[in-house]
C-alpha cells in the first residue's frame, strides 16, 4: 500500500534558445523521460515553472495545453506511437486535423511537404506495418514537424536504429535546426550527442553536466562517404 | 477537429472491426425494428377496432334494466326490474333527441330448413332497428310495423345464416326457416358485416318482427332493451338526459335516485375498446423499449472496451494536439453512428416484419411517421446516453498516463 514518491526530477534550471541543438544525456533512470514530458506539455511539474514563450506552462488547464502542443511543439515519442492501420500521410496529417484553421487542401499538401521532407513521398500511403524501423521513424518526425513548430522533441529517435539511419536521421534534424526550429533529443549515444550543438547529462533527477559542443559533425556530409546499407538495399 | 474529418474517423474506425460494429449494431436494429412492428401491430388493430365500432353506429343508445338496491343487496342485473312495453312508448314519444328507437328481445333458436340445422340468436325488433345499426339489405325487404301489429311469422337473415341453411351466395327470400318448430318465411337477407371488434359474426343471426318473438317465441311480456339512435351524434347526452328523465318518472324514481335502468352509449364502449387496445399498445411497445435499452447497453459495452483497447490512440491524439472535447466528440459520433444506422436499419426491418406479420398473420397493421420518427429517435438518444459514459472516460484521460498504457 502507498506508492512510494518518486522525484524524477530536482532543482533543474534549464535556458533553452531559439535554434537550439540540444541533446539530453543521462543514465537510465535519471529523469530524461520526465524532462522532455513536461517539454512537451505532455505533463506538467508539481514543483517549479516551465516557461515557453513566457508563457507559465504549469498554469494553463488541459485544453490549453493541448493548444500548445498542437501549435508550439512537435514531439517524437520514443516508440514511434504511429496509429496503426493508418496510412503513413494520414498518421502526418493527425496534429493539422485538430487545427480548425487549416483546410483540408492545405493538410495535404503540408502533410506531403513534411514526408517529403524525410525522404518518403513515396511511401505516403504505405502503413506502418509496411514500414521499417528507421521509415516509422521518419514518418513520426515528418508528423512533429508538419504543424511548423518552433521545437521538436525527441526521445530516443535512433534508439532502435542502425548507425547509417541514425545518421540520416540526425541530418533530418540538423536541417530542420538551420530552419530555425529548436530541436532537443534524448540519446545514449555520445557519437549521436556530437551531432548537436549543446550536451546536457542528467543525473539523479539534476543536471550533471551541461556544455557547448564546439565543432558538431555534419550528418550531411557524412552520409556521403559512408558505405550504404540501408533497408532499401537489403529488401 | 472538423465535423467531416470526425465524420471519415469514425467510419473509419467502426470499419476496423466490422463484425464487432454489425452485432453492437444487431442490437439497436432488432430493438427499433419490434418497437415499430409492435406499435404497428397496436395501431392497427386500435383502428380496426374504432372502424368495427362506428361500423355499429356512433350515436346508438342501448337502455338496460339495471339491478336495483334492495335491502341492501344489489340483485343480478335485470332480475328484478324489467322495461316494459309502456316503458318504451314513453321514451319513443318523449324524447325530441331520439331518432329511432326499438323494444328488443332475445332468444335463441334452433333453426331447421332444407334439412340443415343451425343454432343463433333470434331478435325481435321494430323496422327501426335496422337504421339504427346501419344494416342494409341485400337481397328482399325488412319487415314492416304492420307485421309487428300482426305478429306475421317473416324474418331477415344474416349471410352466415344463410350460409348454413341454404348455401353461400342462394337467395333464401320466399324459403321457409323452422325457427323452434315454428315456421318462419325469411322475407329478406341483410348484407355482410363481418366481425364486430369483439370478434363476434355480426352474420349470425335472424331478425324478425317484436311482437312475434315477444309473443310466440318467448311468451313473456317484457322487453329487454331499448335500443335508440340520437338525433346526432352531439345529441348524445341530450338523449340520454331525456331518456333518464322519462323513465325515472314512469318508475316514480326522485330525481337524485339512482336509476333502476342504465344507458350505454356506443361512444362508451368505443371509449373502453380503445383504451383498453391503447393499453395493449403500450405494453408491447414497452416489452420491445427493452430490447432497444439492451442494444444501447450493448453499444455501452463496446464502446468501453474500444475505450481501453484504444487507450494508446487516445493517448497519440492527444499528444499531438487533441482536446478532451476533440476525443469525447469522436468516441460520441461512433456511438451515435452505429446508433443512427442500426436505427435506420431497424426502421426498414421493422416495416418489413409489419408487412410480413399482416400477410402471414392476416392482422391489421399500420405503419405511423409518428412510430417511424419516435423509434428513430429513441435509438438515437440510446446512442447519445449510452455512448456518453465511454466517451467522457476516454476524454478523462491524461496524455502522458495514456501514451505509457501498454
Ligand atoms: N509514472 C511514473 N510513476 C512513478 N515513477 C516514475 C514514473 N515515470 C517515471 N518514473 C521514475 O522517474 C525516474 C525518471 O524516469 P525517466 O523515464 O525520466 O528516466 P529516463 O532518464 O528517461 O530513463 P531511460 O533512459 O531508461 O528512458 C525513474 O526513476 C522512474 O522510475
Ligand atoms: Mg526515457
Amino acid at each position: 500500500m502507498g506508492d512510494l514518491e518518486v522525484h524524477a526530477l530536482r532543482g533543474i534550471n534549464m535556458d533553452v534558445h531559439k535554434s537550439d541543438f540540444i541533446a539530453i544525456m543521462g543514465k537510465s533512470g535519471s529523469g530524461k523521460s520526465t524532462f522532455m514530458n513536461i517539454a512537451g506539455c505532455l505533463d506538467v511539474p508539481t514543483k517549479g515553472e516551465y516557461m515557453l514563450d513566457n508563457v507559465d506552462v504549469g498554469k494553463l488547464n488541459k485544453d490549453q495545453l493541448a493548444h500548445l502542443r498542437n501549435k508550439k511543439i512537435g514531439f517524437v515519442f520514443q516508440s514511434f506511437n504511429l496509429l496503426s492501420r493508418t496510412s503513413a500521410l494520414e498518421n502526418v496529417e493527425l496534429p493539422l486535423m485538430y487545427n480548425s484553421k487549416v483546410s483540408s487542401k492545405e493538410m495535404k499538401e503540408r502533410s506531403i511537404n513534411a514526408l517529403e521532407s524525410v525522404g518518403l513521398a513515396d511511401r505516403s500511403h504505405h502503413l506502418p506495418s509496411q514500414l521499417s524501423g528507421g521509415e516509422q521513424q521518419r514518418v513520426a518526425i515528418a508528423r512533429a514537424l508538419v504543424n511548423n513548430p518552433v521545437v521538436i522533441l525527441a526521445d530516443e529517435p535512433t534508439g532502435n536504429l542502425d548507425t547509417r539511419t541514425s545518421v540520416e536521421v540526425m541530418s533530418i534534424f540538423q536541417k530542420l535546426n538551420t530552419q530555425g526550429i529548436t530541436v532537443i533529443i534524448v540519446t545514449h549515444e555520445p557519437d549521436i550527442a556530437a551531432y548537436t550543438n549543446r550536451n546536457v547529462t542528467f543525473r539523479d533527477g539534476r543536471i550533471q553536466k551541461d556544455f557547448i559542443v564546439e565543432k558538431p559533425r555534419n550528418a550531411a556530409t557524412e552520409l556521403l562517404t559512408m558505405p550504404v546499407l540501408t533497408e532499401e538495399e537489403t529488401i | 477537429m472538423k465535423l467531416r474529418n470526425q465524420l471519415k474517423a469514425a467510419i473509419r474506425s467502426l470499419g476496423k472491426n466490422k463484425m464487432r460494429t454489425f452485432l453492437t449494431m444487431l442490437g439497436i436494429i432488432i430493438g427499433v425494428a419490434s418497437v415499430i412492428a409492435m406499435l404497428a401491430i397496436g395501431q392497427g388493430s386500435k383502428e380496426s377496432i374504432q372502424k368495427q365500432i362506428a361500423n355499429l353506429g356512433t350515436n346508438l343508445l342501448t337502455v338496460f334494466p339495471s339491478a336495483s338496491m334492495t335491502g341492501g343487496v344489489r340483485m343480478e342485473a335485470g332480475s328484478s326490474v324489467k322495461l316494459t312495453m309502456d316503458d318504451y312508448k314513453a321514451v319513443a314519444s318523449r324524447c325530441p333527441a331520439v331518432l329511432y328507437s326499438t323494444p328488443t328481445v332475445r332468444t335463441s333458436g334452433q333453426l331447421i330448413a332444407s334439412g340443415q340445422n343451425w343454432r343463433t340468436t333470434v331478435w325481435g325488433v321494430y323496422p327501426d332497428y335496422f337504421n339504427i345499426r346501419n344494416l342494409d339489405i341485400d337481397k328482399g325487404a325488412v319487415f314492416t310495423l304492420n307485421d309487428d301489429r300482426t305478429a306475421s311469422k317473416v324474418c331477415v337473415i344474416g349471410q352466415t345464416v344463410n350460409k348454413y341453411l341454404f348455401g353461400e351466395g342462394q337467395d333464401p327470400t320466399g324459403r321457409i326457416i323452422r325457427i323452434n318448430k315454428i315456421p318462419f318465411q325469411v322475407i329478406g337477407l341483410i348484407a355482410a358485416k363481418g366481425q364486430n371488434a369483439w370478434g363476434q359474426d355480426q352474420d349470425d343471426i335472424v331478425i324478425a318482427p317484436f311482437n312475434t318473438v315477444q309473443v310466440r317465441m318467448m311468451t313473456v311480456t317484457y322487453i329487454q332493451s331499448i335500443m335508440l339512435s340520437a338525433t346526432s351524434e352531439t345529441m348524445i347526452p341530450e338523449a340520454t338526459d331525456e331518456v333518464t328523465q322519462v323513465l325515472k318518472e314512469r318508475h316514480r324514481l326522485g330525481p337524485s335516485e339512482d336509476p333502476d335502468f342504465s344507458i350505454r352509449s356506443q361512444a362508451d364502449i368505443s371509449s373502453a375498446a380503445t383504451a383498453t387496445s391503447s393499453i395493449l399498445t403500450a405494453l408491447l411497445a414497452s416489452i420491445a423499449s427493452i430490447s432497444l435499452l439492451v442494444g444501447g447497453i450493448g453499444i455501452m459495452n463496446i464502446m468501453l472496451v474500444s475505450v481501453t483497447e484504444r487507450t494508446r490512440e487516445i493517448g497519440i491524439r492527444m499528444g499531438v494536439g487533441a482536446r478532451g472535447r476533440d476525443v469525447l466528440l469522436q468516441f460520441l459520433i461512433e456511438a451515435l453512428m452505429i446508433s443512427l444506422i442500426g436505427g435506420l436499419l431497424g426502421v426498414g426491418l421493422g416495416i418489413i416484419a409489419s408487412g410480413v406479420i399482416a400477410s402471414i398473420m392476416s392482422w391489421p397493421v399500420t405503419i405511423t411517421v409518428q412510430s417511424i420518427v419516435l423509434s428513430f429517435l429513441f435509438s438515437t438518444a440510446i446512442g447519445i446516453f449510452f455512448g456518453w459514459y465511454p466517451a467522457r472516460k476516454a476524454a478523462s484521460l491524461n496524455p502522458i498516463d495514456a501514451l505509457r498504457y501498454e
